[in-house]
């Protein structure tokens, strides 16, 4: 096998990581989908783990640490805490037919391997068929976050799609500079912190999480 | 290796699967019984079944056709066939070149279509309602298991299932992110096509639920007694499947005979651990409700096509 074991790791990790995008797609029970998201947040640190490993390059090792804190313990822990108090823990979200929404997201993910692949094949880093995967993984997020109604998955989505965009920064270029990714971490966090602070104002405005009613202008 | 060994191995294969298969069974429903805090029944108890159910007088419905006698041994000469044609002791079987992989999920389907034509041939309304019920479960699962297959046949570049498991057991160790998604795809063909939990529970007899139980209320006897072992050479058929594709290690090929023994001792080590597997996701699982069953099979196919996509992304 000419391919290293590293990359084989990576390429499970970023499969998995694909898996768990799906399952967040087709995921309709609020707890489930934050466990699902802490996961997807494990998995990205072990992907990042194993190619600072693999690479030597130690800022890598920092940025693994701030997924790991960020968001597999405090985000699912700060998601946890929102959802207990808006007393949503068994929230069962009715969702436009769930096989069509794969189908679609197979669509999506044939279109990123389709684009991706012409890029992979004139890059030369150890990880560059990952690329493909990390598209796949924006962009079903991207779908999560239009066909979901309530407003705390598509919070999950909006995140899953950060997750999405570190993996493909970290596989594809190493890593961004580690200012940057220090100010979109902290981006993340504070955007978490003011979606919990929206979630209680238009439950407090409408009586539900559903955004449909905020489609409805007020008649004055 | 001369045609007589091969012949040999062959006939060897063939008549272990046929014995082996209700003792695969009896195991499955001991761990199950274990697993629920019950007393387990004798791990030869589909022996004592079979027999029982040969010593009896068949009863037939009097306005059954010769469909509904001849279905037994169709599916068990199904079956049987596709025991011969899976590798499960050694590769390079003179039957393997009878059918690969596309034809042994047409010899699961023929089964399928003959024992949904039987149902409904007694006119009763179970056995319309099991029928109906089946071929939804089977059409969906059927494209969901050549999904699978055809990631595992990509790989190694052949339909041929020998050649898959010579491919896939003789090659260095790596890690192949498109069989793991083929794996969990296959698990849940595996349970919807043979009848358990998630999709149908082989233990009732509730009208409301159950699906390959409602097709066979009308037999009796010998012939209750063909289908059953028809069933349980599925099931290890099924299992050897998955193990050839996912775990090969430790096949032997045909005409090797010392490298027999320990063949059998890794599939009996193999097959011991998957029926434990099945008897703790039996255990674990509830069952779906049946307008759910499409969901759990559509989930089937998108990791199959995802693990096909997989493996043109990463080559691997």
């Amino acid at each position: 096998m000419s391919v290293p074991f590293s990359t084989q790791l990576v390429n499970v990790l970023a499969a998995l990581l694909l898996l768990i995008a799906f399952a967040l797609l087709s995921q309709r029970r609020v707890l489930t989908l934050i466990r699902l998201f802490a996961l997807q947040g494990a998995v990205l640190t072990a992907s990042t783990v194993v190619v600072a490993w693999s690479t030597g390059y130690s800022d890598l090792y920092v940025s693994a640490g701030i997924t790991l804190v960020l968001k597999v313990i405090l985000i699912p822990w700060i998601l946890h805490r929102l959802i207990d108090r808006l007393f949503i823990r068994w929230d069962v979200e009715t969702l436009i037919n769930i096989p069509t929404t794969m189908l679609v997201g197979i669509g999506l993910v044939i279109f990123s391997f389709a684009l991706a692949t012409p890029i992979s094949q004139m890059a030369s880093t150890l990880t560059r068929s990952t690329l493909g995967i990390a598209l796949a993984t924006v962009l079903l997020s991207f779908l999560m976050m239009i066909v979901r109604r309530k407003a705390v998955p598509q919070v999950i989505g909006f995140l899953a799609m950060e997750n999405g965009l570190l993996f493909a920064a970290t596989t594809a270029t190493f890593g961004m500079p580690l200012v940057w990714e220090l100010g979109v971490a902290l981006d993340v966090l504070v955007a978490t912190l003011i979606f919990g602070i929206f979630f209680f104002h238009i439950r407090e405005q409408f009586d539900s999480l559903d955004i449909r009613h905020m489609e409805k202008l007020r008649q004055d | 290796m001369n045609a007589w060994t091969a012949a040999g191995f062959q006939i060897l294969q063939s008549v272990f699967v046929v014995l082996a298969a209700p003792l695969l069974m009896g195991w499955v429903n001991q761990c199950r019984a274990w697993l629920q805090n019950r007393s387990a029944p004798s791990i030869l108890l589909p022996y004592f079944t079979l027999a029982k159910l040969f010593h009896k007088d068949a009863v037939v419905a009097r306005n059954a056709s010769p469909l509904f006698r001849a279905t037994p041994y169709v599916l068990f000469g199904c079956m049987w066939l596709a025991a011969g044609i899976v590798p499960v002791l050694a590769t390079g079987l003179p039957f393997a070149p009878a059918a690969d992989i596309i034809a042994l999920v047409g010899v699961f389907a023929l089964a399928r279509v003959f024992s949904a034509l039987a149902a409904m041939d007694t006119g009763t309304s179970f056995g319309g309602l099991g029928a109906r019920r089946e071929m939804l479960i089977g059409f969906l699962a059927e494209p969901a298991m050549l999904m699978t297959l055809f990631t595992a046949a990509f790989i190694s570049g052949s339909t041929q299932l020998t050649t898959i498991v010579d491919t896939l057991a003789h090659r260095d160790f790596a890690l192949y992110p498109s069989l793991a998604f083929a794996a969990v795809a296959f698990l849940m063909v595996l349970l919807a096509e043979n009848a358990r939990i998630p999709i149908d529970n082989p233990a009732t007899h509730l009208e409301l639920t159950m699906i390959h139980e409602a097709m066979i209320l009308e037999y009796s006897a010998r012939h209750l007694a063909l289908i059953e072992w028809a069933a349980a050479i599925k099931l290890f058929a099924y299992m050897t499947i998955g193990i050839a594709l996912f775990v090969p290690w430790g096949i032997a090929s045909a005409g090797d005979w010392h490298a027999l023994p320990s063949a059998v001792g890794a599939l009996v080590a193999k097959l011991a651990l998957a029926g434990a597997g099945l008897a703790l996701i039996e255990t674990l699982l509830a069952k779906l409700r049946l307008l759910l069953a499409p969901e759990f099979l559509s989930s089937a196919f998108l990791l199959g096509v995802l693990g096909m996509l997989t493996h043109f992304l990463v080559q691997g």
